[in-house]
């Protein structure tokens, strides 16, 4: 991917998106990580261990799995990928895996991570019991209360779980309270981000991390279709780490369309959304240059979406610039909609899958894909975390579309 | 209007310099945040402290989310921003200032992306217009402010000031301090605003003799943690002086007369 149209410049650039906008106590932090990714990545000792705990640990390959249910009331050919399946239940656990080998080399001791739904703190606090690091995780006090069973988790395996109090005490803010930490502990600690979002070289660093979705889709379509690459891939885009690994070894393949879906909450103009492609414009959150929610003064505004992963009031930079560039097209999915795309996946294939995922199955009736096409939709959670929504909204659950 | 006319109508006055050449030692800068705790104490809270015996003064500007910031700062910015304080309401209100506080350097502190939404050239030429002479700027990197902003401040007389941290690199400190015309923003320990950062340890003490030994171009003053006399004094013997931000906000703290209390507090500290 090195001569990639879309991989950062050496400032981390994706077109006008990216950079590292960072206050200088974490400059050395940061610099150290951008000065060694790349050759931590590359050296074969890390590739060998990075490749054994996917196989062994997380369970990879994950399937690729045709939906023939599905597939017959979109009337197309759709194909899931099966992150759900994953150790820990989403595609979170791709990247901290990676992340904690590279803390390893770096001399780290202590672990921090920011999460929002849950999961990204879930596969963060694993690895580092599977590991033995100390390990801290944000996250934002109403997120704590709606993902009551991942707080849970994080504990059982031995994590601390701290709130983030101030602001909207969602992702964003949790986010704001790792960052802190980091700042205060600038020595022994890693801070494992859950997406690609932050300074560079996080956005590549998780991308290149999560990359091994696509890459095996590559592998399993030429196996049950006859072609590597699919007509449509969609995947949902909080901060983009499944879309980003979903959509990354078909970036320079222009003839398969990426369809990134965002969350509408209760609609795109009702002031309550997460959908930053439209609701934002180019502004500086968490280190990076890229579309942001926020007023006319330039304070970051607070996002709504149901789903505790997708309220996130930026977008990763590449997806910043996959949508400037047209590369990318983006979707708004609606709280109601999604829900009602959990209820169908359920019955139709026996799957259910988590709220943020729903998203990019609403958005199965809007990409235009027609009888013929191969569509692979990234399924990159399972939603055993959002029963306790679910249960709340049965009714709308079951509403037909 | 041409740039040499511009350039001519900033160029009046070096604040900054005049008064680290005047003084030389034991300078107190303090922070506040604009439009905290109500939204007309900025002013007031400038002369407040300057009549106290502070040298410089450092005017936060309230952001949504304050990365560097500790709890305290935060909620300063969070009420400022309840009060309705933004980068037109501190323009207008610091028109005018310098008729009242004529000599003691005005720094706006605060976070990039509030500044590029109102338009850096706009920022700059509001804030020189009010007298403003420096800005900190903690999120804005060096090789972006060299290759897009260096230019602006300049043509503004603006002067920017860096951070630097312990784990700061020894070339990276003389990049800084080449690229600097005012004074270097010592962070004392790791941590953010208000944080206790180890005030006694020897580390720290090497650290400032460390950077005291590098004999560089700008003066220096300390910053983080320092909250009373004797933290203030102590810093005072690494550098030309010290910044207290959290403690003096921690003393307006649900007084009635916020300028009183700020004006108390430098006392304090001077005293």
């Amino acid at each position: 991917m090195a001569t990639s149209a879309f991989a950062p410049n050496a400032r981390g650039y994706y077109g006008q998106f990216g950079g590292a906008f960072i206050p200088e106590m974490l400059y050395p932090n940061v610099e150290e990580l951008r000065t060694q990714y790349l050759d931590i990545l590359a050296d074969p000792a890390f590739q060998q261990e990075y490749q054994q705990l996917l196989r062994d640990y997380v369970g990879r390959p994950t399937p690729l799995f045709e939906a023939k249910r599905l597939s017959a009331k979109y009337n197309t050919r759709i194909y899931l990928k099966r992150e759900d399946l994953c150790h820990t239940g989403a595609h979170k656990v791709n990247n901290t895996v990676g992340q904690i080998l590279l803390a390893q080399r770096l001399g780290k001791k202590r672990i921090i991570a920011e999460t929002g739904a849950g999961q990204h703190g879930v596969a963060t606090a694993t690895v580092c019991a599977l590991m033995g690091l100390e390990c801290i995780v944000y996250m934002g006090e109403i997120d704590m209360e709606r993902q009551k069973p991942n707080v849970y988790r994080m504990r059982l395996l031995g994590a601390e779980v701290r709130p983030a109090t101030s602001g909207s005490k969602t992702l964003k803010d949790a986010t704001n309270e790792a960052i802190r930490d980091w700042i205060s502990n600038p020595v022994d600690t890693h801070y494992i981000i859950g997406s690609v979002v932050g300074p560079h070289p996080y956005p590549d660093l998780v991308a290149r991390l999560q990359a091994v979705i696509s890459e095996e889709m590559r592998k399993q379509l030429l196996e049950k279709t006859g072609s590597e690459l699919p007509n449509y891939v969609v995947a949902c885009v909080g901060g983009g780490s499944n879309a980003a690994g979903a959509f990354y070894h078909f970036l320079d393949e222009p003839d398969v369309k990426l369809i990134a879906v965002e969350a509408a909450g209760h609609g795109v103009d009702s002031g309550h959304s997460a959908a930053t492609s439209v609701l934002g414009k180019p502004g500086i959150i968490h280190g990076s240059r890229t579309l942001l929610m926020q007023d006319e003064d330039g304070q970051i505004t607070e996002p709504y979406s149901l789903s505790a992963g997708l309220d996130y009031p930026g977008i990763g930079p590449l997806h910043a610039y996959l949508g400037d560039s047209g590369r990318a097209r983006f979707i708004a999915i609606t709280d109601d909609d999604a829900l009602r795309s959990v209820a169908e996946l359920s019955r139709l294939e026996g799957i259910i899958p988590a709220l943020e995922t729903a998203h990019a199955l609403a958005a199965l009736d809007q990409i235009g894909a027609g009888p013929d096409d191969v569509v692979v939709v990234n399924l990159s959670g399972r939603g055993d975390k959002d029963l306790e929504t679910y249960l709340k909204y049965a009714e709308k659950l079951t509403e037909q579309k | 209007m041409t740039d040499g006319t511009m350039t001519k109508k900033y160029l009046m006055k070096d604040r900054i310099k005049t008064t680290f050449e005047q003084k030389g030692k034991k300078l107190l800068n303090v922070y506040f945040t604009a439009g905290y705790p109500t939204l007309e104490a900025t002013v007031p809270l400038i002369e407040a402290v300057t009549e106290a015996g502070a040298d410089l003064v450092e005017i936060g500007m309230p952001f949504s989310d304050p990365l560097a910031d500790g709890p305290v700062i935060q909620h300063s910015g969070t009420v400022a921003l309840q009060n309705g304080m933004n980068m037109r309401v501190l323009f207008r209100q610091l028109q005018g200032v310098r008729q009242r506080v004529p000599d003691a350097p005005i720094l706006l502190m605060g976070y990039l992306n509030p500044v590029m939404q109102f338009g850096v050239e706009n920022f700059c030429r509001e804030a020189a217009e009010a007298g403003v002479d420096g800005v900190i700027l903690p999120d804005l990197p060096l090789d972006d402010y060299v290759e897009e902003y260096q230019e602006i401040f300049r043509r503004y007389n603006l002067r920017p000031v860096f951070l630097i941290t312990p784990q700061t690199a020894p070339e990276r400190i003389r990049r800084i301090d080449e690229l600097t015309d005012s004074f270097l923003y010592l962070v004392s320990g790791p941590g953010t605003t208000g944080s206790q950062t180890g005030q006694d340890s020897t580390a720290q003490e090497a650290y400032f003799q460390r950077i005291e030994a590098m004999n560089l171009r700008n003066p220096r003053l300390i910053g983080f943690g320092i909250g009373d006399k004797q933290s203030f004094d102590r810093a005072c013997q690494y550098a030309e002086g010290a910044i207290i931000g959290s403690a003096l906000i921690k003393a307006m703290d649900g007084v009635d007369d916020a300028p009183a209390a700020a004006r108390q507090f430098v006392q304090s500290v001077l005293n």
